[in-house]
């Protein structure tokens, strides 16, 4: 069964007396343990596909069901439960809470968002920095590590809360080639340990060829669905 | 919780310069409503003893209708023996009066023999008087104030405007109800201050004195002045001898007594309700402060924030719990400027009471400032600040609670 099934997917904007079709009659499905990437030029509508699935933003039209639940028809408390307990998030400019270090940034979601208790938390979160590689990086603040280090620890407060899925908007975006590679090597080795759905949207043509579902989008419509066999870094 | 407050402290101390800056106005405001509040107590206090402890009592009985016309003492409304019974019935069966004085009041001419004036006598025994209003000594300037019979305390205008000393010979005529006018010789005992400023024209002589000038074959008081041992309970006190002597009626049906305390009887009630005002309002001046800082230092966090809000609402923070922390931090600002602000607030004012101001209240002069703060009062205080402090964090929170975490994600 897949994970995310969505048929005639459409997303208006009305700005002032222009609407905007972000996204046009999307139809797709993704099934469980995918490592999938959505591309395409500034304003194709990645960023917004990636908000609907992520239950951050409403479709005008069509159904989009994630984790078999209908997220369109989502209250906006239900859709904070629903992210909190199905969804990761990645961002581009990392978005750590500079107040907390980074064993703190990983556990919050586990604290604040799922309540759990403290031994299965520190379990949990010991686990993922390991995973990470932030162990020994584990009191320091956001602003004492490098970007590749944030992004590892916003991956590891990705998978904390073992969801589903992983979204991660233009993840390697404020990245240098080495880092970005390392990045989405390690997103992909989490794939694999733990059989999270990853989905990533990027323009970056390199970075592309790392997933194994390729969807291009342009001007809000899917132009092409392309399976990769291979990573093609070295 | 616990975690919430770590979240709201570390947010605070991120931006030191700011915090210090709210929580120092937070902490001025209050130092400056605790000293004023002492202060003003203190003189409240002060003025309140001077005028109930040397000349009203804190309560004072009257036959029905004496009040409404007590600038003429009129003698045909004193109290009758059988009314004094009563009345010394009531007062012997409650407990928290301490002690009660009658006083039979007159108005008459005031001869040193070669000039004559007028003057009002109070009629009193001497020891009841004193346990009465115990600041009374205090007033008297020259000579004693526990008279013997024959003798007189008059007040200083008259003794300085007479020419009269302690150890003169004056004499007293007045009329009696029955419209019989007497007169007695007095030997002047002592010299009576003001305790409200110059104009005083009150002098003090034996009851009995009293009875005699008047002609009274039988003791017709008045008013009797009542002293209770915690003057704290003097409303509860007034309106429990209210009830007790309620039930005294005349042949009309109508109460024979009237009960009164000292804030019905002195204009300076007036001063000490507006002391009480101007607390109010240095109180409403406080809660503005803190609301106004308050707010505008939350309204920044949330605006300087949006981002981290928009991406802890979009990892799946209840809404609830985002309002928690924003209202924690409003909460802990309050909590430090109220602490801070209680502790200076009481240091400072052990400096004033060391430093030993002095002011003069009527003709009192050189009383020494005595402030003090009530721990209620400290309570009251904290607990208004830290209240106002989380009600002004409460729209900024709201806002960074309802904030749609997309719209938060793409704030630059």
């Amino acid at each position: 069964m897949a994970l995310i099934t969505a048929e005639t997917l459409s997303k208006e904007y009305r700005t002032g007396e222009i609407t905007v079709r972000a996204l046009r009659d999307l139809s797709f499905e993704i099934e469980p343990a995918s490592f999938v990437s959505f591309v395409g030029p500034s304003g194709s509508g990645k960023t917004t596909l990636l908000n609907l699935i992520g239950c951050l933003d409403k479709p005008t039209d069509g159904k989009l069901r994630v984790a078999d639940t209908d997220v369109s028809s989502l209250g906006r408390k239900e859709s904070a439960a629903f992210r909190g307990s199905h969804i990761g998030f990645i961002f581009q400019d990392f978005n750590l809470m500079p107040v907390l270090t980074v064993y703190e940034n990983i556990e919050y979601p586990l604290l604040m968002v799922q309540s759990r208790p403290p031994a299965e938390r520190k379990d949990q979160v010991e686990k993922l920095l390991e995973e990470v590689g932030m162990a020994d990086q584990r009191n320091k603040y956001p602003d004492q590590i490098s970007g590749g280090q944030k992004q590892r620890v916003a991956i590891a407060r990705a998978l904390v809360t073992n969801p589903e899925l992983v979204l991660a908007d233009e993840p390697t975006a404020n990245l240098d080639s080495e880092t970005a590679y390392a990045v989405i090597d390690l997103m992909k080795k989490m794939k694999a340990d733990l059989g999270t759905t990853f989905i990533f949207s990027t323009h970056d043509q390199k970075i592309v060829g790392e997933a194994e579902i390729i969807y291009s989008l342009e001007d809000g419509r899917l132009k092409e669905r392309k399976v990769m066999k291979e990573a093609t870094h070295a | 919780m616990r975690d919430l407050f770590k979240i709201a402290i570390r947010n605070l101390l991120r931006y030191k310069r700011r915090t210090l800056l709210t929580a120092s106005l937070i902490t001025v405001g209050v130092v400056f409503v605790l000293v004023f509040i002492s202060v003003s107590g203190s003189f409240k206090s002060m003025m309140i003893g001077q005028i109930t402890d040397s000349m009203l009592g804190h309560i004072q009985v009257h036959r029905k209708g004496y009040v409404a016309s007590i600038d003429n003492l009129p003698l045909n409304l004193n109290l009758r023996p059988p009314m004094m019974k009563k009345i010394e019935e009531v007062l012997g069966s409650e407990p928290r009066i301490e002690s009660y004085s009658p006083r039979i009041k007159f108005g008459g001419m005031f001869s040193n023999f070669t000039e004559t004036t007028n003057i009002r006598l109070n009629g009193v025994y001497p020891d009841r008087e004193l346990k009465t209003v115990p600041l009374l000594p205090s007033r008297i300037s020259d000579g004693k104030a526990a008279i013997e019979k024959g003798e007189i305390i008059i007040p200083v205008l008259l003794a300085r405007g007479m020419g009269v000393k302690v150890g003169d010979s004056v004499v007293v005529i007045a009329t009696n109800k029955d419209g019989s006018v007497n007169g007695k010789q007095f030997l002047v005992a002592g010299i009576l201050e003001s305790a409200t400023g110059p104009g005083g024209r009150d002098g003090f002589i034996h009851i009995e004195d009293a009875m005699e000038v008047l002609r009274m074959t039988e003791m017709e008081v008045s008013e009797v002045a009542i002293r209770l041992k915690d003057f704290s309970k003097l409303a509860v006190v007034t309106d429990s001898l209210e009830g007790l002597l309620a039930g005294e009626v005349n042949k009309q049906g109508k109460p024979v007594f009237e009960v009164h305390n000292w804030e019905k009887l002195s204009p300076f009630y007036n001063i000490a309700r507006m002391i009480d005002v101007m607390t109010l309002f240095i109180k409403l001046m406080l809660i503005a402060i803190v609301l106004i800082s308050i707010m505008n230092v939350m309204l920044m966090a949330v605006y300087e924030r949006i981002r981290e809000i928009g991406t802890i609402a979009a990892i799946g923070t209840p809404p609830g719990k985002i309002l928690s922390m924003f209202l924690i931090e409003g909460l802990c600002l309050g909590v430090l400027g109220a602490v801070i602000g209680s502790v200076l607030g009481v240091v400072l004012i052990q400096i004033i009471n060391l430093s030993r101001f002095t002011f003069n209240f009527g003709q009192q002069t050189g009383l020494i400032l005595s402030a003090a703060v009530k721990p209620l009062d400290l309570v009251v205080i904290s607990v208004i600040v830290i209240l106002v402090s989380v009600v002004a964090s409460l729209q900024p929170a709201f806002k960074a609670s309802r904030m749609e975490p997309i719209t938060a994600l793409r704030h630059v």
